[in-house]
């Protein structure tokens, strides 16, 4: 069935726009009927706004660096207080009058906020918020409508619209709502602290995840380790919520989930070192910057062990992330909710946005130290001499915004996560859970020993293949080849589910009775 | 192979990582590597305000540990106190030993400890009953570690301008790798040998 049955009036009658009316409300009415179908082109409609703001704001910053300076001979790097900017009020309003227009010194009032660093951390700090805020809302809606597509239903349908979209926004206001009660011979200050000591290290790290080129908040030398330390730091916050419940089957689930978190922090952090060591840098920015060359310079593709350690990365992030297949801790039919049985409410969503913030970061993780970072298949050298000579592009804001859009920049970024995102939604949705002995089991009889051979391999490799050598491009070219195929394979895959999507499941549907 | 003699090879091992640790401590191989990109911070005032909040919360933190009536809770004071010596480190511009700080006592330790006390522990609330004798002896022994630290205190000559050099990471694993490296092979020995008694030790008696 493609047409829901709606037992209220569809639509109210529409008022007629002519004329100049048309003309200056038309644009608006379409723009407002794009986001009322399309949610996705709200959530990159919002991420596009997002990086367009920032974008804004640093050639602002540019802007009046290079213009409104004086001379030269003024440091602008030079060492100034916490609330200080770096151009006074009286200096940027004779530059603007001198290097602009005469008429133009209202441009230093709009312009003096732009200089001071404490203000360009608040507007970073609003973003990371607002992004920290969109992606559980958007993540939590497409993971119901996945499950419900493989499942052959449909999900959320009528909330807001197209395909209920606002269904986690709905989600939101009821589960604040709600009533907080918490148990009567529970720790009451550890269970108000348990979801807070889950949800903040997730935010913090995206502290130190960048977006795009030096899109960051925070340009640490450590910025791996950061993001490692953030995620070890959720434990705590998971074995508290379980502890303070006063439940056993909350212990139980916290107890599992912490000893299979801390466990695959090992192999996780030990696929993490194997790009470190190609990239010679623990700096996320340089990681990044190294896989600016197109597909095959991508960190997967460059010998066969980062190859296998990507995949065992994304296999230790799940487990680290508790999502199934290794979701013990909220193997709802299990042990009820495991450690946040007890939560509901506010609490209850805390730990929520917590998991698909993670699920972001390693998502994020991996895309940057893997699959290319913020680049695209396309070379970044090549696509700019290519508009530079070909078509004769100038220099400036329009060349800057098409490299945006086609080489490089926080919109590759951020599909490049959503599809390992989805990916994690498939896995959950397509395997069953499987047993915390067999959980570590494979972290410690599987994944370990597979992470100590990728490592002495790969130091081996780097030892011995030397940079440019034949053996290296063959390589190079084969698994290029390969994950080329695997994505491919992965869209073929989409396009025949989606042509053969209103057939029953038929065929696949096995007898109950053997023999019958 | 008896428990025994296991836990005695593991004595035998601590006892001597300690002569070898303290000869090869004395001397680097070689000078070591220090690459810095001088960043001279005078003494500002926000940098004391974090300090001082910084420096409160981890003396709070660590008498909650102290005083605490629950061990869990006692465990998360230790918890406070490990992220506030984290946020000194990181004050101090040394991110990779916040980070690890991070890493090794918060995501590894401070979880050990609160296993260990979650599945031994018979109740969440516990009552120590100290002896008078007990009492008297802990007061001179803190005592006595009170003023020797105090002594020490005041005898130091403190650095009045702190030099912050920016240090780079690939710096530290240099010299972890070619002036400091039979320290650390001597540390990595020893907790491969602690690991693999401990797993020996717990593991199940098999008939």
């Amino acid at each position: 069935m493609s047409q829901v049955w709606v037992p209220w009036r569809e639509n109210p009658e529409r008022f007629r726009l002519v004329g100049l009316k048309a003309v200056a409300w038309g644009p608006l009415l379409i723009v407002y009927g794009l986001f009322k179908r399309f949610p996705s082109v709200l959530f990159f409609g919002g991420g596009v706004a997002l990086c367009l703001i920032i974008w804004l704001h640093a050639e602002l910053f540019a802007f009046v660096e290079t213009n409104l300076l004086l001379d030269s001979s003024v440091n602008i790097h030079a060492e100034r207080s916490f609330f200080g900017g770096q151009l006074s009020m009286a200096e940027m309003k004779t530059g603007a009058a001198t290097h602009i227009g005469p008429a133009w010194e209202w441009l230093a009032y709009a312009l003096y906020p732009v200089g001071h660093e404490f203000v360009r951390d608040l507007l970073a700090m609003g973003g990371l918020l607002i992004i920290i805020s969109l992606i559980p809302l958007f993540t939590i809606w497409w993971e119901r409508k996945v499950s419900a597509h493989i499942q052959s239903r449909m999900g959320p349908m009528r909330v807001g619209g197209w395909h209920g979209w606002t269904q986690t926004l709905a989600d939101a206001v009821k589960l604040v709502a709600k009533e907080d009660f918490i148990p009567k011979d529970g720790d009451r200050p550890l269970f108000r602290l348990a979801p807070y000591l889950t949800f903040v290290p997730s935010i913090l790290a995206f502290m130190a995840l960048p977006f795009g080129s030096y899109w960051v908040f925070r340009n640490t030398d450590v910025g791996l380790i950061l993001i490692l330390a953030m995620l070890g730091v959720e434990v705590v916050g998971v074995i508290l919520a379980g502890w303070s419940s006063n439940n056993k089957w909350s212990v139980y689930g916290a107890m599992r989930e912490a000893c299979q978190m801390v466990s695959y922090e090992i192999p996780m952090g030990m696929a993490l070192l194997l790009p470190v060591m190609v990239a010679g840098s623990l700096n996320l920015n340089t990681v990044g910057q190294q896989q600016s060359g197109g597909w095959f310079t991508w960190f997967c593709f460059q010998n066969p062990f980062m190859f296998a350690a990507a995949l065992a990365y994304y296999i230790a992030s799940l487990a680290s992330c508790k999502r199934a297949p290794f979701d013990l801790a909220e193997s709802e039919s299990e042990l009820v909710a495991g450690f946040h049985t007890e939560y509901s409410g506010f609490r209850w969503s805390m730990f929520f946005f917590a998991e698909y913030c993670a699920m972001f970061v390693v998502a994020g993780l991996a895309v940057i130290l893997f699959f290319g970072a913020w680049y695209s298949p396309l070379s970044e050298a090549w696509l700019s001499a290519h508009l530079s000579g070909t078509w004769k592009m100038p220099e400036g804001m329009g060349k800057t915004f098409v490299m945006g859009i086609l080489a490089s920049g926080p919109l590759w970024f951020i599909l490049k996560c959503a599809l390992l995102i989805y990916i994690q939604l498939w896995i959950r949705w397509t395997l069953p859970r499987i047993r915390i002995d067999q959980v570590l089991y494979a972290c410690v009889q599987v994944l370990l020993p597979m992470m100590m051979i990728l490592l002495l391999g790969n130091t081996v490799w780097l030892l011995l293949v030397a940079e440019g050598s034949v053996a290296e491009a063959i390589t190079n070219y084969i698994l290029g080849g390969v994950g080329a195929l695997i994505v491919l394979s992965f869209a073929a895959v989409a396009v025949r589910g989606h042509l053969q999507r209103r057939q029953l499941v038929g065929y696949l549907a096995v007898d109950p009775l053997p023999g019958s | 192979m008896s428990r025994l003699l296991v836990s005695r090879l593991v004595v035998l091992v601590l006892l001597a990582w300690l002569p070898a640790a303290a000869l090869a401590q004395g001397s680097p191989a070689q000078e070591p590597v220090t690459r810095a990109l001088t960043i001279t911070a005078e003494q500002n005032w926000q940098e004391d305000v974090f300090f001082y909040i910084f420096a409160a919360a981890t003396v709070a933190s660590a008498l909650g540990v102290v005083l605490s009536g629950s061990v869990v809770r006692m465990a998360v004071c230790l918890f406070a106190t490990f992220g506030a010596v984290a946020m000194l480190f990181f004050l101090l511009q040394a991110y990779f030993l916040g980070t690890a700080q991070l890493i090794v006592y918060v995501g590894g330790i401070l979880v050990l400890i609160v296993f260990g006390i979650m599945l031994t522990s018979s109740s969440p609330w516990l009552k120590f009953e100290v002896k008078r004798g007990e009492l008297i002896a802990s007061g001179l022994v803190c005592a006595g570690l009170c003023a020797g630290l105090c002594f020490v205190f005041l005898r130091t000559s403190w650095n009045g301008t702190p030099q912050t050099e920016h240090f780079e990471v690939s710096a530290l694993g240099e010299n972890l790798l070619q002036g400091y490296l039979v320290p650390f092979e001597v540390a990595s020995v020893l907790l491969l040998v602690v690991m693999i008694g401990a797993a020996f030790l717990a593991r199940q008696d098999q008939d």
